[in-house]
């Protein structure tokens, strides 16, 4: 079993993470389950990345980097907007994302 | 011959080697006599209110100034030496080797017309204090008729054509500001836009003319013109009879020559001093001038040109003068002389009568401001322009009634007042020439001449007075003038008397030419009796047709019908009711048919035109604005921001502000890029 | 003085900017404090412009003086390049000048909603865009200037315009005019802009061909012209002939301007016609030409076409006016046709007579706006059928009204006579290469234009001027001329008589440069 099976396998596993994640994203109503679901597909594009570099050996481990970046990225943004759905949460008594079409034209 | 003698004026005037004085000091400071009505306009517009005589003071005072000076030009300019000199300062250059100059010229010609401007205008502005007092804005009146001198002195002293155009137009704006003095009224304005327009329109021919000889010779100047004519430039050769007509088309606009003429009848809406300097004696001669300053232009190259010149100024001469015979409103009977004589002097001109045309210019500026200024103080005296409102004034107004009689008999050309000389030299020049028939008509127009005076002299000073209240003899301020033009109008014809010349003054022709050579023209020797005696022949028949046809009897005879059938006197009576009758029906003839259809060509023809173009443009300016530019071009303006604005309102309907939709439309574009790319690239 | 010769340009461009800045924190209830420094600033700029003036050397009008070149953005080669010679020489004084004339006028006239800190920081930056387009030697640095007059205008005439509701063709809602005004000058602009942008890339792309660098400076480009042949000059000066005939504005793309026009404040519209619609024609004689002669005597026939028909056009419209305002915008229409028939003549006589023709146009065009300003002022009204008799009601108002309208129409003698007798005489004897009988084909059109430009001028005075005042005015009291607004009008009036007895004071500077100018560009032609 040489390292491009090990590397398919993770490939699979990302691919069916970001697919969750999709669904999640476009189906769930609750803002929360939509956050969780953008974090499941960046989960995926982090396993493939570390993935990828262990493929590669680059010297300057710019999968690890870049998972690591998105890692913090990630945590951020999920900080943020978790506190815009309970400010919306507060505000609405609710933080079903279909009812909230504010911007709109 | 002819040529010979131009080439060596102007090349030996190049060498310096001419035979003439500078004219010292006097011609050295000549340009004060331009700048002296310009300051004098500035001052009166900003200050005149204040002065005790409303700036009028400040117009009269430089009137006089300029005529002292240019009497000490033209008695230098008798002697044996003639005067030349000529200065000029640049103003600009502009690129291609063109200069731009002003300046002051000082020869016979710009002498001559100096002393006429300073001479009529003194006359003019010493009466328009008499005439305009108690009138609106007096001090706005002599502020422009100061601008109006200035300008024509710019005009006349120019030493190039640019000036020429900047003095021009600046008449030309005098002339509006004047005429639509009363402007309250829409009839005065309209005719002071008539006068503007029209003279603009000729303008275009001017300016082109102008622009040509001036980039075909690389110089504006006069000099360079006439020697380039004298030289028979190859330069200037191809150009010439475009450029002489063009020129010729803006002499025709401010000479009122047919059918630039519409104007000048109008023009007397002004007040009646303006008509008399400007519309009579100074302003509208500055087409001839023109025509007289490029002479050598017209002499040696463009010939061709000058059969047009002479049928627009016979059909001028002869057929407004027909006109004069018609009108009640005595300024507009002057304001048809005035065009019918500028007809003669263009015609000389054209002809080649260099002397004659300048000769018929220097009197008639004197005898028709004269009769202007009559006509004035007649006017002024019975407060209406109309003829029918006057008759029997030389009881009320005897100083009035002679200048106005003296006036009256220079013009018709009776011997030997001033108007015999000049008409006899225009008619002699223009048979030496072999213009026969031109000469004829021109004798004829002398007929009517003489003719339509006798009407106008006749119904206002003879017969009974048909007018409201007391008519009075005008001021002392006014009569005065017309003393002192009648002066010249009686012996101003004494300086060209063929063969007779004056000890001191010498005769006008050396006046005009360059010391000791000849402008080129034909100037008799002797007086051609048989020609003098048709001339005189014909003005005295017109006189007495006019007397009898509207003379004291002719009128009493219409007031009372029966009279003539009182027995005894009746054999007498006949023959005068016969004679009568023959006068009143070549009156009629004349009046009706004829000159009836000269008006209607005058008003509907001419005018119509004038109308129609008016109205065409009016049209035409509509349809472009409306049409074309608001729905056309503005159409396609507002199209584009309507499409944006459309596209906008197609494309905003994807964002319904819902976040999964946004994400559905990502994922959509996602998964289309991937097949892309797996797929088709 | 060496520091004055380095400094003093870039003083005349970002001394206003920066006093702008400065009546920013003087607080808006202080208006006194906020003119007064308006004013100062103004006219210490104006000084400048004169002391420049002054120390200018007249013998080398052709050479760029006063220069400064320092690198400014390494990456694109972009230079703040600045300096004069005689052709901006006469257009930056001027620009100068009106900036403070408008301070002065405005002092006491201020259009709703007032606010006049607003109002005169505009105005400053304003300043600082026209001095700088002026003035910049450099593409780049010429695009920033030429639009950053396009903000302060936008909201002159969008916040201080005309409010009255007008309902455009197409639309289904009647808009503010002040709004469909401001838009429309605004997007007009920048349509123009957005191809002159793509033309001044295209020129610093193909200049960096054979080895060379890339540049945005005019005069190297200019040096450079070998490189722009065919069917990419072609382009590039139809590119930049876009930018530049919006701005002048040629016809067909001249809508913008009498709606512009009519809309903005008095002070907006005076600015607009005497310096704005300058920097179009000015770019074309700085940069078109020199930069693509060949080029522009391919098209020069086409733009010679489309001023004739401006100048035809605009006097029509003219005639078919209601509005004095509008019909003064159409007067600038056919004015500046006969700036761009000069320019198209590609001479020395011709170009010259587009400079003193702009310098006349500044002048007479922009003592109109104010007169125009000034009535409306007191009248209340633009419509010419209730206007009359103006004369009687405001003597010395009429009177100047009459006076501009005269050097309006071309009057020898006053300023606008010179542009165009000479852009006529010009038209004569275009650059040999060029059709001569078009040319003088255009020239007689153009002098028919003058005689319909007479009657459209002649036609405003008697309905404006003339008459007696209707039923609406007798018997009211009209203030005449006030002092701000005489302060404001006199330098206007003397210079148009001094310009227009001695053309020297304008063409004395820009002959040499001009002369210069075409034979650098067209010296194949004229043979050495």
């Amino acid at each position: 079993m040489g390292v491009e099976v090990i590397l398919n396998q993770f490939l699979i596993l990302a691919a069916v993470l970001f697919v969750m994640g999709v669904y999640g994203l476009l189906v769930r109503r609750n803002a929360v389950m939509v956050l969780l679901a953008v974090e499941l597909m960046l989960a995926a594009v982090n396993i493939n990345l570390v993935a990828m570099e262990a493929f590669w050996q680059t010297t300057e481990a710019l999968g690890q980097i870049l998972a690591v970046f998105i890692i913090t990225v990630a945590a951020a943004e999920v900080g943020i907007g978790l506190a815009i759905i309970l400010l919306i949460f507060r505000n609405r008594r609710s933080a079903n994302v279909d009812e909230l079409d504010l911007m709109r034209w | 011959m002819v040529n010979a003698g131009l080439t060596t004026i102007y090349l030996a005037a190049e060498e310096g080697a001419i035979h003439a004085g500078t004219g010292g000091i006097w011609s050295e400071w000549a340009g004060l006599m331009l700048i002296g009505p310009m300051l004098a306009f500035l001052v009166i517009v900003m200050f005149g209110k204040r002065m005790r005589y409303q700036g009028a003071e400040v117009a009269i005072g430089v009137m006089a100034f300029n005529l002292i000076w240019s009497t000490v030009l033209l008695v230098l300019n008798m002697g044996d030496e003639g005067v030349l000199y000529e200065r000029s300062i640049e103003i600009a250059r502009v690129g291609g080797g063109l200069v731009f100059e002003l300046g002051w010229m000082v020869d016979g010609l710009s002498i001559m017309m100096y002393w006429v401007v300073a001479a009529v205008g003194l006359a003019v502005f010493v009466y328009a204090h008499g005439y305009m007092k108690g009138e609106i804005r007096v001090t706005f009146f002599f502020a422009a008729l100061s601008l109006f001198a200035g300008s024509m002195l710019v005009l006349v002293g120019s030493p190039n054509l640019v000036q020429l155009i900047i003095g021009w137009e600046g008449v030309g704006l005098a002339s509006y500001l004047l005429i639509g003095h009363y402007w309250e009224d829409k009839e005065n304005s309209s005719a002071a836009m008539k006068a503007f327009y029209t003279n603009k329109v000729a303008d275009v021919g001017l300016i082109i003319g102008v622009i040509i000889i001036g980039v075909v010779l690389g110089s504006f100047h006069y000099w360079d013109l006439a020697a380039a004519a004298a030289e028979h430039s190859d330069l200037l050769g191809p150009v010439a009879v475009t450029a002489a007509i063009l020129l010729f088309i803006g002499a025709m606009g401010k000479s009122a020559q047919f059918p630039f003429h519409i104007w000048l009848p109008d023009a007397m809406a002004g007040p009646t001093p303006v008509s008399a300097l400007m519309h009579a004696a100074t302003m509208v001669t500055a087409g001839i001038y023109l025509m007289a300053r490029t002479f050598p232009l017209y002499q040696e190259l463009a010939t061709a040109a000058r059969p047009w010149m002479i049928a627009a100024g016979t059909i001028t001469l002869f057929g407004m003068g027909l006109l004069a015979l018609v009108v009640d409103d005595i300024k507009r009977v002057l304001a048809y002389s005035t065009v019918s004589q500028l007809g003669y002097m263009m015609t000389a001109v054209a002809a080649g009568g260099y002397t004659a045309g300048l000769f018929h210019l220097f009197t008639h500026a004197f005898f028709k401001a004269l009769l202007f200024l009559g006509a004035g103080s007649v006017i002024h005296a019975v407060h209406s322009n109309n003829m029918s409102d006057m008759g029997g004034l030389r009881h009320h107004m005897p100083h009035t009634y002679r200048t106005f009689v003296i006036g009256s008999l220079a013009l018709a050309g009776i011997f030997p007042l001033s108007g015999f000389w000049s008409k006899d030299e225009i008619l002699a020049t223009l048979g030496y020439e072999g213009y026969n028939l031109v000469m004829w008509i021109a004798v004829a127009g002398a007929f009517v001449t003489a003719f339509y005076m006798a009407r106008a002299v006749s119904l206002t000073f003879f017969g009974e007075y048909r007018g409201h209240g007391h008519p009075h003899e005008s001021p002392r301020i006014m009569t005065a003038p017309l003393w002192a033009l009648a002066v010249p109008a009686v012996i101003a014809g004494l300086v060209n008397i063929p063969g007779l010349k004056l000890p001191l003054i010498g005769s006008f022709t050396s006046w005009l030419s360059v010391r000791s050579v000849s402008m080129g023209d034909h100037h008799a020797e002797s007086i051609d009796l048989g020609l003098a005696a048709a001339g005189l022949a014909a003005a005295v028949a017109g006189l007495w047709l006019g007397w009898v046809a509207f003379g004291p009897k002719a009128a009493k005879r219409r007031a009372e019908r029966d009279w003539v059938e009182v027995p005894g006197l009746y054999p007498l009576l006949r023959q005068k009711y016969y004679l009568d009758h023959v006068a009143l029906g070549m009156v009629w003839t004349i009046r009706s048919p004829l000159a009836r259809a000269v008006n209607w060509v005058n008003d509907y023809v001419i005018d119509g035109v004038v109308n129609m173009v008016g109205a065409l443009c009016q049209g035409l300016a509509s349809l472009v604005y409306r049409g074309v530019d608001q729905r056309g071009i503005d159409g396609v303006v507002h199209g584009v921001s309507y499409g944006a604005s459309g596209m906008g309102g197609l494309l905003r309907r994807i964002q319904s502000g819902r976040v999964q939709q946004y994400a559905g439309l990502l994922v959509a574009g996602l998964l289309l890029l991937v097949v892309l790319v797996l797929f088709v690239l | 003085m060496e520091l004055f010769e380095i400094w003093a340009l870039s003083l005349i461009v970002f001394l206003p900017l920066a006093g702008a800045l400065v009546a920013l924190a003087i607080p808006k209830e202080r208006e006194e404090a906020v003119k007064l420094w308006a004013l100062g600033v103004s006219g210490v700029t104006l000084i400048l412009a004169v002391i420049v003036a002054a120390r200018f050397d007249f013998g080398a009008a052709g050479r760029f003086q006063f220069e400064v070149d320092l690198p400014w953005i390494g990456a694109i080669g972009a230079n703040y390049h600045i300096g004069v010679d005689g052709i901006s020489l006469p257009l930056l004084v001027l620009s100068a000048l009106v900036v403070v004339l408008c301070v002065i006028y405005s002092w006491k006239h201020w259009d709703e909603p007032h606010n006049p800190r607003g109002f005169l920081v505009l105005m400053l930056i304003l300043a600082t865009g026209m001095n700088g387009t002026f003035v910049a030697l450099d593409l780049v640095l010429f695009f920033i200037f030429f639009e950053l007059v396009l903000l302060p205008m936008y909201f002159m005439i969008g916040i201080w315009g005309d409010r009255t509701m007008r309902k455009i063709p197409g639309f289904k809602k009647e808009v503010e005019t002040r709004l469909y005004a401001a838009i429309k000058f605004f997007i007009f602009t920048l349509f123009g802009s957005a191809f002159m942008l793509l033309g001044f890339l295209a020129l610093y792309f193909k200049s960096g061909s054979g080895g060379l660098d890339p540049t945005f400076d005019i005069p190297e480009l200019i040096g450079r012209g070998f490189l722009f042949e065919g069917t990419f000059a072609w382009l590039v000066f139809g590119a930049m002939f876009l930018g530049f005939a919006v701005k002048v504005p040629m016809w067909p793309f001249h809508t913008w301007l009498p709606d512009a026009h009519t809309a903005a404040p008095t002070v907006g519209s005076v600015l607009l016609a005497a310096i704005l619609l300058k920097l179009g024609s000015y770019a074309f004689i700085r940069i078109s030409i020199p930069i693509l002669p060949e080029t522009a005597r391919e098209w020069a026939p086409f733009i010679a076409v489309l001023s004739v028909i401006g100048i035809i056009y605009g006097s029509l419209a003219c005639l078919a006016q209601t509005d004095v305002k509008r019909l003064i915008a159409f007067s600038s229409v056919g004015h500046m046709g006969f700036v761009m028939l000069g320019i198209a003549t590609l001479t020395e006589v011709g170009i010259n007579a587009a400079i003193i023709g702009m310098v006349a146009h500044g002048l007479i065009t922009g003592l109109l706006f104010f007169l125009a300003g000034s009535m409306h002022h007191r009248y209340h009204t633009r419509e010419m059928s209730r206007l009359g008799g103006n004369l009687k009601l405001m003597p010395v108002l009429g009177g100047i009204l009459g006076f501009t309208a005269m050097a309006s129409l071309g009057l020898p003698g006053l300023a606008g006579f010179w542009g165009e007798f000479m852009a006529l005489l010009g038209s004569y004897q275009p650059l040999p290469g060029l059709s001569t009988d078009f040319f003088r084909t255009a020239m007689v059109i153009g002098a028919i234009g003058t005689v319909l430009t007479a009657g459209y001028m002649l036609w405003m005075l008697q309905k404006v001027n003339l008459g007696e005042p209707s039923s609406e005015w007798a018997g009211k009291k009209f203030h005449d001329v006030d002092r701000y607004e005489m302060i404001a009008w006199v330098p206007l009036i003397v210079l148009i008589v001094a310009v227009g007895v001695y053309p020297k004071l304008v063409l004395g500077v820009t002959t040499d440069a001009v002369v210069g100018l075409v034979e650098t560009a067209f010296s194949s032609v004229l043979g050495g």
